[in-house]
């Protein structure tokens, strides 16, 4: 394992932001810490980098007892949601400050920062400052920094929080290509579950401080450990006291053994599929079904139609609010 | 990071240099009890030196503010040529020596300067005399209400005004409804800054002067004639007075800038 | 700019000029025309009459006491107002703010007041084992209280603004403590801590009050360049009084010309 979390508990005065946290990420591994904001993951990973103490319990890099080293000594790379660019170098002098400090020879820095700039793409940008690049390319030139001394685990602070959809997109996919490339373990934190879904091998779910669930993405989506986790990573809605992904819900025009009957409210056109929503009781309840299934139910507003899990769904019971 | 040892310095830096000093006036001052303070500070001339400054600053911090509330408005809200000439100068008194102001006033409107000459013979003496003191501090203090309103009112935006505009509001109504409560603190704060300034002036006021006790003399002209007359006492007791001012309007902008930053 | 009626855009354009006319008049009258007759009656004696006055071995003794004491002032109190400010933003101890707030006394204290004060540690009288008076090193002494706020209240601002991720990130890629101030914090402080300085400079070459008392201006050895103007002006020498005013005047500027640089330049790295 090359990042080992045992039992770490952390508070700020008097409010707990990690519970018990125990954690492997595999060596090599693209790792996600996803959930919501304020829920502890940027904390877990400062930890993991020295850039804040665990009150109690320990971390383990490689093998090595790191919860007492400094930043400096870990030899962890860390990518800021916002840059963190050192305003007044240079592209080429941010890339290659690792190594200078390291004072290693003109030379190898010299090569070593020209190898990584044509990594990320960044080659004709050298001489350019910060302020002079898009959030993009500062982010891309904060990755080359941090990879610039062969750090043994990367770690990556929302790394894309700060830009444009568009723009996260890309760099998301690039963030793949470029771990495949590179294989040094990787551990990045998001709110976005379709980020997290879409990159990592691994993904950690983490909320109120407590990790909820650990797995392969599609593990993870297709059976969730709890109501939360299932809620967070895709859309529910609730029959009978049981969350259902929507796509599983199977309607009909007769009533059927535990089906709830519900007065639809409206019908969305969402290109490819259709959501059809509805009122039950006092509740609301929705199914999106393919535009065929739709057409071949005939639905309008205002029709009665029973609403039931599919017998394939995996349907968790819901917690009482 | 080195924490303690830099905070020793800088303390005791500051204990030297500020605190000490400043602390050994006060007790000099009320050495010889309260009581010779006050008789120090009754004397007809003290009391006619601070009549002195207190009308120079009344005059001169009215002035300014009608320059400075207008000059600002003018550089946020209006475009016209040479406005960056013009805005370089307005911090232009900031960077001359108050003997030079002095020198600057004697010079033009002295007596026997073209336009001091002019007015002398009209009947308006201007050096060695109040109208000179009061020129000579708008001077010091010039830039003070300006800068202080200016980003504030960058900040305010103009939506508010024309907003008022298309409503039908006049110009001076709008100014005085919408553009005039927004910039109240900092008006104030640069007020209060021009005050302290034109309290404390002495270079500028002690070369246009003349230095005629009982007629022109300000209060920091009095601290500093007593003084060479070894008359310890009452420079000390009017130099509490005005330190004692100092550190009141110190605490009054802190305040005002605490509620800017509300 | 919405489309207003005629009438009211016409009387926008002349309630400008009337405005910027009036403001400009009042600027004339009471500093620009004052000034140009300072740097006017300095040429009364042409180029050459101009040297001689600034010549005169008072006034360049003045002179250069003034710039090398302004100079030494202005660097010590950059590297103390550097401390105090990173004291005052970094660190947290009982009675800070009242500290904060005591930094700006010599911005807020006359400066006959402030010899007065200094006379009295640093003088003939003083409590303390030190007698300053009548000496070079007063003149300095003078200087440091009346720039001390400078520099402190300078870099204040960019010190609580700097990206603390920035050291963070330095520290990630391993430099230590006292590397990461020297390559990381420092290079962003130094366009404040030099302007800070450059406006330190600029005041200390113009101060009279607070150097009479402490001094006692003797001629040749603790008068300062200001004390000599006023020494020229009483003597019935204005020309003299214009010449080494106008000095005064043109150092200044091209201070204030070079920190005007220096801010360009620092603008244009974000």
């Amino acid at each position: 394992m090359a990042i080992e979390v045992r039992d770490v508990n952390k508070a700020f005065g008097a409010t707990p932001v990690l519970t018990g946290i125990t954690l492997d990420i595999a060596a090599g591994s693209l790792t996600a810490l996803l959930g919501p904001s304020g829920g502890g993951k940027s904390t877990l990973l400062r930890v993991i980098a020295g850039l804040e103490q665990p009150d109690t319990g320990t971390v383990t890099i490689n093998g090595v007892d790191a919860t007492r080293l400094s930043p400096q000594r870990r030899n962890v790379g860390f990518v800021f949601q916002h840059y963190a660019a050192f305003k007044h170098l240079t592209v080429l002098r941010n890339v290659a400050f690792g190594l200078e400090v390291r004072k290693r020879p003109k030379a190898e820095v010299r090569a070593r920062v020209r190898e990584l700039l044509e990594l990320v793409h960044l080659e004709q940008m050298a001489d350019r400052y910060p302020a002079q690049l898009s959030g993009g390319q500062r982010q891309r030139m904060a990755l080359a920094r941090a990879l610039a001394v062969e750090p043994e685990v990367l770690l990556l602070d929302e790394p894309f929080g700060a830009l444009d959809a568009q723009v996260r997109k890309e760099l998301r996919t690039w963030l793949r290509r470029l771990h495949d490339e590179v294989h040094v373990t990787t551990v990045f934190v998001t709110h976005d579950q379709e980020e997290a879904m879409d990159v990592a091998d691994e993904i950690v779910v983490l909320a109120d401080g407590r990790v909820q669930q650990v797995g392969r993405p599609s593990e993870i989506y297709e059976n969730p450990a709890n109501p939360f986790v299932m809620g967070f990573l895709g859309p529910i809605t609730v029959l009978n006291g049981q969350l259902v992904r929507p796509h599983d819900v199977e309607l009909s025009r007769t009533p059927v053994d535990g089906g709830v009957e519900a007065v639809v409210t409206r019908i969305v056109s969402l290109g490819f599929e259709i959501r059809i929503e509805a009122r039950a009781g006092g509740a609301d309840v929705w199914a999106q079904l393919t535009g065929a299934s739709a057409r071949a139910l005939d639905v309008r507003p205002g029709d009665t139609l029973y609403f039931r899990p599919a017998a394939t769904a995996n349907a968790l019971t819901a917690v009482p609010v | 990071m080195a924490r303690l040892p830099l905070r020793v310095l800088a303390l005791l830096y500051l204990l030297l240099l500020l605190v000490l000093p400043v602390v050994l006036v006060a007790w000099r001052t009320f050495e010889h009890g309260v009581g010779a303070f006050v008789d120090a500070l009754s004397t007809p001339n003290a009391i006619h030196a601070f009549a002195v400054t207190g009308s120079v600053a009344v005059w001169s911090v009215l002035a300014n503010t009608l320059f400075g509330v207008g000059m600002a408005v003018l550089l946020v809200r209006h475009r016209f040529p040479g406005k960056r000439i013009v805005n370089a100068l307005i911090d232009l008194p900031l960077a001359v020596s108050p003997v030079v102001v002095g020198l600057a006033l004697i010079l033009v409107y002295g007596r026997f300067a073209p336009v001091g000459g002019w007015l002398e013979r009209h009947g308006l003496q201007v050096i060695f005399s109040l109208p000179g003191m009061v020129l000579a501090t708008i001077f010091v203090s010039l830039p003070l209400v300006v800068r202080a309103i200016v980003p504030v009112l960058e900040e305010l935006g103009e939506d508010q005004e024309q907003a008022a505009h298309t409503l039908g509001a006049s110009r001076w109504q709008t100014f005085r409804r919408i553009t005039l409560p927004g910039i109240r603190g900092a008006l104030g704060y640069g007020v209060v800054l021009c005050l302290a300034r034109a309290l404390g002036e002495y270079g500028a006021v002690a070369v246009v002067s003349g230095r005629q006790v009982g007629q022109t003399q300000t209060a920091t002209l009095f601290v500093e004639e007593r003084y060479q007359n070894f008359d310890t006492g009452s420079a000390f007791a009017v130099a509490t007075v005005l330190a004692l001012a100092a550190v009141l309007i110190l605490l009054v902008t802190k305040l005002l800038r605490r509620k800017e930053v509300l | 700019m919405t489309a207003l009626p005629l009438a009211r855009r016409r009387e926008f354009r002349l309630g400008t000029g009337l405005g910027l006319g009036t403001a400009v008049l009042y600027l004339s009258l009471i500093v620009l025309i004052p000034l140009a007759a300072v740097v006017w009656r300095s040429t009364d004696g042409g180029w050459g009459g101009f040297w001689t006055a600034v010549n005169r071995p008072d006034s360049w003794s003045a002179l250069k006491l003034t710039v090398l004491a302004s100079a030494v002032v202005a660097l010590v109190n950059m590297v103390m107002g550097t401390i105090i400010a990173w004291v005052l933003v970094r660190d947290s101890f009982p009675g800070k703010s009242i500290v904060d707030a005591l930094i700006d006394l010599p911005f807020a204290l006359p400066t006959i007041v402030a010899g007065l004060v200094l006379l009295s540690l640093y003088g003939t009288s003083s409590p303390l084992p030190v007698n300053l008076a009548y000496t070079r090193v007063s003149v300095g002494v003078a200087l440091l209280f009346v720039t001390l706020p400078f520099v402190v209240r300078t870099v204040q601002p960019v010190l609580l603004e700097l990206d603390r991720d920035m050291e963070q990130a330095a520290y990630s890629l391993g430099a230590a403590p006292a590397t990461t101030f020297r390559r990381i914090i420092l290079p962003n402080l130094a366009p404040a801590m030099i302007s800070g300085a450059g406006l330190a400079f600029t005041r200390a070459i113009a101060e009279y009050g607070a150097t009479n008392l402490l001094t006692g201006s003797i001629p040749l050895k603790t008068q300062v360049a200001a004390v000599n103007i006023v020494g020229r002006i009483e003597s019935d020498d204005p020309t003299g009084a214009a010449a080494v005013s106008t000095l005064l005047l043109a150092i200044a500027f091209v201070v204030l010309l070079g920190l005007d640089l220096v801010q360009r330049r620092s603008a244009r790295h974000g």
